[in-house]
C-alpha cells in the first residue's frame, strides 16, 4: 500500500522493475534518470557487482510535484534478475505498489521470461499477495535485435490478462516512458 | 502554534475527507517530540523513522547533508536482509543493527514490528547510552504507532478523489514526456 503521510503531506509509491537477468531493467531506470529534469529526481543508486550485474537493487526517486497539497513521489526500484539472487529480489517486493515486467525478446531468453514471471508470483505469494491485485504492465525489450520472438507469441505467453504492454529498445529510450506512465497512473487510481 | 493556524490545518484536513485526522496529527506530533528528545539525549546528528518499504516517515536533527531517500531505502534493505539472515540461523529477527564508523555510527532498531528507527550518532556518545535511550523511546512510540495503525484504515479513504487523480495524471504526462 502506498504510504500517505498526512502530517508531512506526502504520498510515496513504490514501483518495481522485474524480469529476467540482463533483460534491461537497469537500462530503463538509467534512461529515466538521464531524461527527467534534475529538480524532479534524486540520486540514482546502484548496488551492483563488479560485472555490472545488479546485486541488490537500483533505486531512483522521482518527484511528481505537488498535487492538491500533497507531494507525490515515485520510488523506482529494479531487482537483480539472476536466479541466484532470489533472496534480495524478494526483499525489494516488500510494499510494492506497481510492477513493470521487463521481458527479453530474444528467442534464447524466452523461457527465462516465463520463469521470472512464475518467480514473481511465488515471491509475492510469500507476502500474502496475488499478482492480479497489483498494477502491472509489460515491456517487450530488445526489439532491435535480430533473433527475437514475435509480439503475438510473447503476448500469448506472458500477457494472458491483456495488461498494458509495449515494445521497447531501452538503450535508445524507446518504450521506456510509456509503461512507467501507464503503471504510475494505475497506481494512483488504486489509491482511491 | 497559533490557535488560528491549528484551526486552518483542521479545516484543510477536513476538506480532505479524513475524519480521524486530528488524533492522527496529535499522535504524530507526540512521535516527533519523542524523536527530538532522543536526538538531544544521544547527541545524535539525526534520528529517522522509516517504513519497512524504505520510505521516510519523519525525522529529527540535522538531515540537510543527508541523502534521505537513499538512506531510507538502504536502511530498510539492510533491515530486511538482516532479518533474512536471522531466519537462516533459526532466529525470528535481529531486533537491532549497529554499524560502527570512525566519527559516526548508526544504530537501527524496529518499533511496533513495522517501523525502522535509525539513530546517527557521534563517537562521543557510547553505544550503551544509545541502546538505553532508544529502548525507552521505542516503548513510548510503540503505543503511539499502534494507535496510528488502527486509525490508518479509515483515514486512507477520501484523500484521493477523481480530481486528485486527474491532476496527478496530467503531472505525470508532463514529467515523463
Amino acid at each position: 500500500m502506498s504510504l500517505i503521510n498526512y502530517a508531512s503531506k506526502e504520498i510515496n509509491c513504490k514501483i518495481v522493475y522485474y524480469g529476467p537477468g540482463l533483460g534491461g531493467k537497469t537500462t530503463n531506470i538509467k534512461y529515466i534518470y538521464s531524461k527527467v529534469e534534475p529538480q524532479s529526481r534524486g540520486r540514482l543508486m546502484s548496488l551492483d557487482t563488479e560485472l555490472d550485474r545488479t546485486l541488490f537493487f537500483d533505486f531512483l526517486p522521482v518527484n511528481l510535484g505537488t498535487v492538491k497539497g500533497f507531494q507525490v513521489h515515485f520510488h523506482l526500484y529494479t531487482v537483480p534478475g539472476q536466479v541466484y539472487y532470489n533472496a534480495s529480489r524478494k526483499l525489494i517486493l516488500k510494499g510494492v505498489d506497481g510492477l513493470i515486467f521487463v521481458s527479453d525478446s530474444q528467442i534464447e531468453r524466452f523461457d527465462d521470461n516465463i520463469e521470472s514471471l512464475e518467480n514473481l508470483k511465488e515471491n509475492l505469494s510469500e507476502y500474502g499477495k496475488k499478482l492480479e491485485t497489483i498494477p502491472m504492465v509489460i515491456q517487450y525489450n530488445k526489439r532491435d535485435l535480430p533473433n527475437i520472438v514475435s509480439i503475438a507469441e510473447l503476448e500469448e505467453t506472458l500477457n494472458s490478462r491483456g495488461l498494458f504492454s509495449c515494445e521497447g529498445v531501452a538503450v535508445d529510450g524507446i518504450g521506456v516512458f510509456e509503461p512507467l506512465k501507464s503503471v504510475s497512473k494505475e497506481v494512483l487510481r488504486n489509491l482511491k | 502554534m497559533h490557535p488560528l493556524n491549528i484551526n486552518q490545518k483542521e479545516q484543510e484536513y477536513q476538506q480532505l475527507g479524513a475524519e480521524n485526522i486530528d488524533s492522527f496529527e496529535r499522535e504524530y506530533q507526540k512521535i516527533k517530540k519523542n524523536l527530538e528528545k532522543l536526538c538531544i539525549e544521544t547527541k545524535a546528528s539525526a534520528v529517522l523513522l522509516i517504513d519497512k518499504a524504505g520510505q521516510l516517515i519523519t525525522s529529527s536533527g540535522d538531515t540537510s547533508s543527508l541523502d534521505i531517500p537513499s538512506f531510507a531505502t538502504l536502511s530498510a534493505a539492510d533491515f530486511a536482509a538482516t532479518s533474512n539472515l536471522a531466519d537462516l540461523i533459526g532466529e525470528h529477527d535481529f531486533s537491532t543493527l549497529f554499524h560502527q564508523g570512525i566519527a559516526k555510527s548508526i544504530y537501527v532498531s524496529l518499533i511496533a514490528d513495522q517501523v525502522i528507527l535509525a539513530v546517527i550518532f557521534p563517537k562521543e556518545t557510547t553505544l550503551g547510552l544509545v541502546r538505553i535511550k532508544v529502548r525507552k523511546a521505542s516503548e513510548e512510540m510503540e503505543i503511539l504507532f499502534q494507535n496510528i495503525f488502527a486509525e490508518l484504515e479509515s483515514e486512507y479513504v477520501g484523500t484521493v478523489d477523481q480530481e486528485f487523480i486527474d491532476e496527478a495524471e496530467s503531472e505525470l504526462d508532463s514529467l515523463f514526456e
